[in-house]
């Protein structure tokens, strides 16, 4: 694995938090409400997205929509590609989505083959009335038709440059930045 | 910690970061069969042939179970009725079968060793699922599963694996596993039943149930096997159960949180009483539950990644 170095910050923390803040208030405006939505972020940082949108929504409205969590390990179409078995971790969806509006939530979109696989996954849990997608960077190179509904930021990128979203969560610091190989 | 190996072939053979691995894949597992639809994509178009020489249900339809929840296809091949009965040798059984391209072959035979002999002849994934009196890795691992979930870790428990220990792969499978995990492993049963031998594998040997089973987080109690007692290792089974059977008594003297295991089938009353099996300390379903998540995990570890 070749190593990257820092190009650009993208996202600083109050650039990250006004993006989450701005997905919030479109989601409430669109579904008119929260009565019917619920938040299903892809595992890791994904679901770390969806909470703090949740959050944001409850400010906003009064009430907390559902949260989920969901692994795509399993469905996964380059399992028989990739040089590494991909650790399974585990799915927590613990409401119905049968009628609901799903806002799926991650944090970078790319190629769109994650997106696919968490669609299928989604279904086997029922049939949402809506599905949208919610991505904190849209970084393009997209290899299936599929297109965002909220975007944090859109960021024309080469193939070979990787995109970073750190969390303080995970990463102690809240921002995005773009990387690029050394070699 | 990435998955290397080719077979599941004992317990003898991982490493504690490697049991931790299935044990963790495993639970992430666990959530497929809360759903109403029990079924994810993962090894669609793989293949798993059950190759079964020896009486198994729970096992076989565990394996069975776990196969076709990954969307794979499970086919079943028992040895009565098949080519084998027309004289056809083990070894030319398996390799007719691999020729059929399966990915995995779950294999339970009488003699120790077979599945690590097909191992070596075989280009597919060998999964033991029980081999003589030798090995039954699938089976400690959901043993370890059941004490991670209840108990929350495994290091520094104590376990005590109690009766038929020399005729017992359950016991040496979970002897290895458990040793790797950081558990003390007390076995005990009457002496003809402990393998004189029995400490080398690390373990303490106890000929009295009451002191066995006083400490203990878990008490494993293992099948009297009917089929195996023709050779006058016990008395009578009436005095085995007498003196080995776990009872409401003594449970009374053990510790107010201790599980009670046992790794089926259970003999009612003779290894363990009926009011013991359906108390509130027996996790033995816990353990049947957790055996399906167990056999999703390695099928999708050995079968899941790279097409060999």
């Amino acid at each position: 694995m070749s190593a990257y170095r820092e190009k650009a910050q993208v996202l600083d923390e109050a650039g990250l938090d006004r993006a989450l803040t701005r997905i919030a208030h479109e989601i409430v405006e669109q579904a008119e409400g929260v009565e019917h939505v619920a938040l299903v972020g892809i595992k890791t940082r994904g679901v770390t997205l969806a909470q703090r949108i949740t959050q944001k929504i409850a400010a906003i409205e009064g009430t907390k929509p559902s949260v989920g969590a969901l692994d795509i390990t399993l469905y996964r179409d380059d399992l028989g590609l990739k040089a590494e078995q991909p650790q399974v971790r585990t799915t927590e969806i613990s409401f119905p989505i049968k009628g609901r509006i799903v806002i799926l939530v991650d944090d970078v979109l790319f190629t769109g083959r994650t997106i696919r696989a968490a669609m299928d996954a989604l279904m086997d849990f029922g049939r949402p009335r809506i599905i949208r997608l919610a991505v904190l960077v849209d970084r393009g190179h997209r290899e299936l038709p599929i297109r965002p509904d909220y975007i944090g930021k859109n960021l024309p990128t080469s193939r070979r440059e990787t995109v970073a979203v750190m969390l303080k969560e995970h990463d102690g610091i809240d921002r995005v930045v773009i990387q690029e190989p050394t070699d | 910690m990435t998955w290397k190996r080719k077979d599941l072939l004992s317990m003898q053979d991982l490493e504690a970061a490697e049991i931790t691995d299935v044990l963790d894949t495993a639970e992430s597992m666990k959530e497929i069969a809360t759903r109403e639809i029990k079924k994810v994509p993962t090894l669609r178009g793989k293949t798993v042939v059950n190759l079964f020489y020896e009486a198994s249900t729970r096992t076989r339809t565990s394996f069975e179970i776990a196969g076709k929840w990954l969307s794979a296809d499970v086919i079943n091949f028992s040895a009565s009725g098949s080519s084998s009965e027309k004289g056809e040798s083990f070894l030319d059984t398996a390799k007719n079968i691999d020729a059929m391209s399966p990915d995995v072959v779950v294999v339970r035979h009488t003699a120790s060793g077979a599945p690590a002999l097909l191992a070596r002849h075989l280009r597919c994934a060998v999964v033991n699922a029980g081999d003589g009196a030798h090995e039954h890795p699938t089976q400690a691992l959901l043993d370890l599963l059941t004490i991670r979930e209840k108990k929350g870790h495994l290091e520094g428990l104590n376990v005590a694996i109690v009766g038929d220990v020399t005729h017992s792969r359950v016991a040496r499978s979970n002897i290895y596993g458990m040793k790797k995990m950081g558990i003390t492993v007390t076995v005990a049963g009457p002496p003809t039943l402990i393998p004189p031998a029995c400490q080398e594998l690390g373990v303490k040997v106890s000929h009295r149930l009451e002191e066995a089973i006083a400490h203990a987080d878990v008490i494993m109690m293992l099948r009297l096997q009917h089929e195996r007692m023709k050779g006058g290792f016990i008395p009578s089974i009436r005095e085995y159960s007498r003196v080995w059977g776990l009872t409401v008594a003594r449970l009374e003297h053990c510790r107010p949180d201790v599980l009670i295991m046992h790794p089926g089938p259970v003999n009612r009353g003779v290894e363990l009483a009926p009011e013991v099996a359906d108390s509130q300390y027996s996790v033995i379903l816990d353990q049947v539950t957790n055996g399906v998540a167990v056999r999703m995990g390695v099928l999708f570890l050995l079968a899941g990644g790279k097409t060999a």
